[in-house]
């Protein structure tokens, strides 16, 4: 068996047939403020209460604001509508009984960051959320998915989910990435061969010795972007690195439990011989900083590699018209206004880190405004005790608070209409960091380079 | 859910291919906490001018296209977010079917739930669509086919209990509830608890 089929079928309450889906047990339930309410109106219609309060974990994340603060009592929410969802969120989760990371708790972050830092994700587990990029969990071993409203309050009511048995995708990626090649490169690169549809009724398992030799914040910013391809989820098999990560974690089993849990963890990786529906293989020692061109992830290119011709496609014209991108021409001429670390994507500690080094001794170009947004309370008070902070004021660059930010613009951080933003998030659709922002996605090194030079720059020129 | 039988209407097209939840509904128009009015805000990078105004190009827009329920899209509609604003917002506004040659997984599932029939069809059968707008169709949900103006009935894949929910009009948390035992016995025999 593969890795998602045993963990599907560790989680069967009832199997499915021709006629029904599968009952799926859900092992954690992560909310936010964005795609809860709704849900939690339709239990208070019914009278219903959430069937396992303590499998269920709520944070905000999304409207919140990242303008430094003295203390949380001084955050401004921007907007009537954001403040509403937030008040919303913390009068549901007391009403129900659930653990709240709200504006007070240290461990407040973007969920799929906090998840896999307090150790509530772990191996073998299933994993909801009503956000697509719940994908990221899946780096532990998890089987870990995006859901709709509708089925956030299904899972707050019965624990489950109706789910069919998705197709099967190995990504096998050998060989070494390079100096300036990062995860996000890997991720991007994917995409851009088997398109933003090329996993679409798949789980997707990740494999490899380049995967191998990738830290936990690695492969999460590799299964983060799984989505992207269209596929139900990413995963990578659980190994000596995953435990490493979780071992101590406030919500990773202690003791005698922490020994049994890793010798079944163990067992999780697909068999050998194990059949995939699909396969394919990327070489990661050719690899380059990869960039996007247009609007969306498989719009990409490496980054001194020329913008494709328009192909007859009307999707493909638009998005270079959008985009005001010319083809034939690489994407490192394009002048830059503003760069965006952060992102569930890329907003742990070592891509904070890589960011700092590259940026430590210079300044952001004049005319470009830089945000660093870290994922999580924890993360921010990490990269504070490293001295990361001080390093990026020191260029030019925003410190901020933990959150979402500009990878959807929510909360009031959004690219201005027309500008151009090299942003380490997951989309760039068309106004998704604000009405008619021009998103490149990229590396955290690909961001900091570009912010120093002024426009789109290889951060190999820095290293 | 209201039960779904049978849908006759004229098409509106949108030749665009990976038409994603951004463009369907952009994510400042989420911090709503109902189901209700999201509809004007469908499409809205693309359906208003900068002034607010109406764009009289946009063919939702266009009173030939503006009452018509059934969205011909390019290949790979809905991709990206989990939002189930997406389906909300096109229901709300009056789109009651989509026909792609691909629908992203979350969107398909999140429509279903809502009463939007996600349509695959064919790429001959899409490409005509396409090259027609306007024209009238009928999706017949029992048989799973689309009927064309010629007569001709092309067979869409469907997952056989979203079919029957849809005929039903059947909510799904109902079905789930009906297994409340199982879920608890579930719970008492596993070998290991989360």
């Amino acid at each position: 068996m593969t890795l998602y089929e045993k963990v599907w079928v560790d989680h069967l309450v009832v199997d499915e047939t021709p006629d029904t889906p599968a009952i799926l047990y859900i092992d954690l339930h992560l909310i936010h403020e964005v795609t809860t309410p709704q849900a939690f109106t339709l239990l208070r219609e019914n009278a219903l209460p959430v069937r396992r309060p303590d499998l269920t974990l709520g944070t905000m994340d999304h409207s919140t604001p990242t303008t430094p603060v003295r203390s949380f009592k001084d955050l401004q929410i921007v907007g009537e509508g954001a403040a509403n969802q937030v008040r919303q969120m913390q009068q549901n989760c007391e009403d129900f009984g659930l653990e709240l990371h709200g504006f007070d708790s240290q461990y407040r972050g973007i969920v799929h960051v906090i998840g896999p830092e307090l150790g509530a994700t772990q191996p073998g587990k299933t994993i909801v959320c009503g956000d697509s990029h719940t994908s990221t969990h899946g780096a532990f071993g998890a089987l870990a998915f995006g859901i709709g409203t509708t089925e956030v309050g299904h899972v707050l009511a019965t624990q489950c989910l109706l789910q069919r048995r998705a197709a099967t995708l190995a990504i096998e990626i050998d060989g070494r990435l390079s100096v300036g090649v990062t995860a996000k490169d890997v991720i991007l690169a994917t995409i851009g061969q088997i398109g933003v549809d090329g996993g679409t009724g798949h789980v997707i398992e990740f494999r490899g010795e380049a995967i191998r030799s990738m830290g936990m914040e690695s492969r999460m910013t590799v299964c983060n972007m799984s989505i992207e391809a269209g596929a139900r989820a990413g995963m990578i098999a659980p190994d000596d690195t995953t435990f490493e990560y979780l071992n101590g974690r406030p919500r990773a089993p202690q003791g005698a439990d922490w020994d049994r849990a890793v010798e079944r963890w163990r067992g999780l990786a697909s068999d050998d011989g194990a059949r995939f529906d699909k396969s394919i293989a990327i070489n990661a020692d050719g690899l380059q900083p990869m960039v996007t061109f247009g609007t969306n992830p498989g719009m990409v290119v490496p980054i001194n590699a020329p913008v494709p011709g328009a192909c007859g496609n009307a999707g493909f014209r638009k998005a270079l018209d959008y985009m005001q991108i010319e083809s034939g021409k690489p994407l490192t001429e394009a002048a830059v206004d503003i760069v965006f670390v952060g992102s569930c994507t890329n907003s742990r500690l070592s891509d904070l880190q890589q960011a700092a080094d590259l940026l430590e001794g210079h300044q952001v170009a004049a005319g470009v405004t830089m945000l660093v947004v870290p994922g999580s309370q924890q993360i921010k008070k990490q990269a504070e005790s490293l001295g990361l902070d001080k390093i990026f004021i020191a260029a030019g660059a925003q410190w901020r608070e933990s959150g979402c930010s500009m990878c959807l613009g929510m909360n009031g951080d959004t690219v201005p209409n027309g500008q151009l933003s090299v942003s380490t998030s997951n989309r760039n659709f068309e106004g998704r960091q604000g009405v008619g922002a021009r998103t490149v996605l990229a590396s955290p090194l690909t961001a900091a380079a570009s912010a120093i030079a002024g426009r789109v720059a290889d951060p190999r020129a820095y290293l | 859910m209201d039960a779904i039988r049978t849908l006759t209407s004229g098409t509106v097209v949108l030749p665009y291919n990976d038409i994603d939840t951004d463009q369907i509904i952009p994510a400042r128009f989420l911090t709503t906490t109902t189901r209700d009015g999201l509809g004007k805000h469908l499409f809205s990078e693309w359906r208003y001018e900068k002034d607010g105004s109406l764009n009289p190009e946009f063919a939702l827009n266009q009173k030939t296209y503006r009452n018509n329920r059934i969205l011909v899209a390019g290949n790979n509609f809905g991709c990206g977010s989990s939002r189930e604003h997406a389906p909300w917002a096109l229901l709300d506004f009056g789109i009651h079917a989509v026909i792609s040659t691909e629908i992203a997984d979350i969107f398909r599932s999140n429509s279903l739930k809502n009463g939007l029939l996600p349509i695959v069809v064919e790429k001959s059968v899409h490409r005509w669509l396409l090259q027609n707008p306007g024209v009238e169709i009928t999706i017949d949900v029992a048989a799973s086919s689309v009927t064309l103006p010629d007569g001709s009935v092309a067979a869409y894949p469907i997952d056989q209990f979203a079919r029957y929910c849809l005929l039903e009009g059947i909510d799904q948390l109902g079905f789930l509830r009906q297994h409340a035992d199982d879920t608890a016995q579930f719970e008492e025999n596993r070998s290991w608890t989360p």
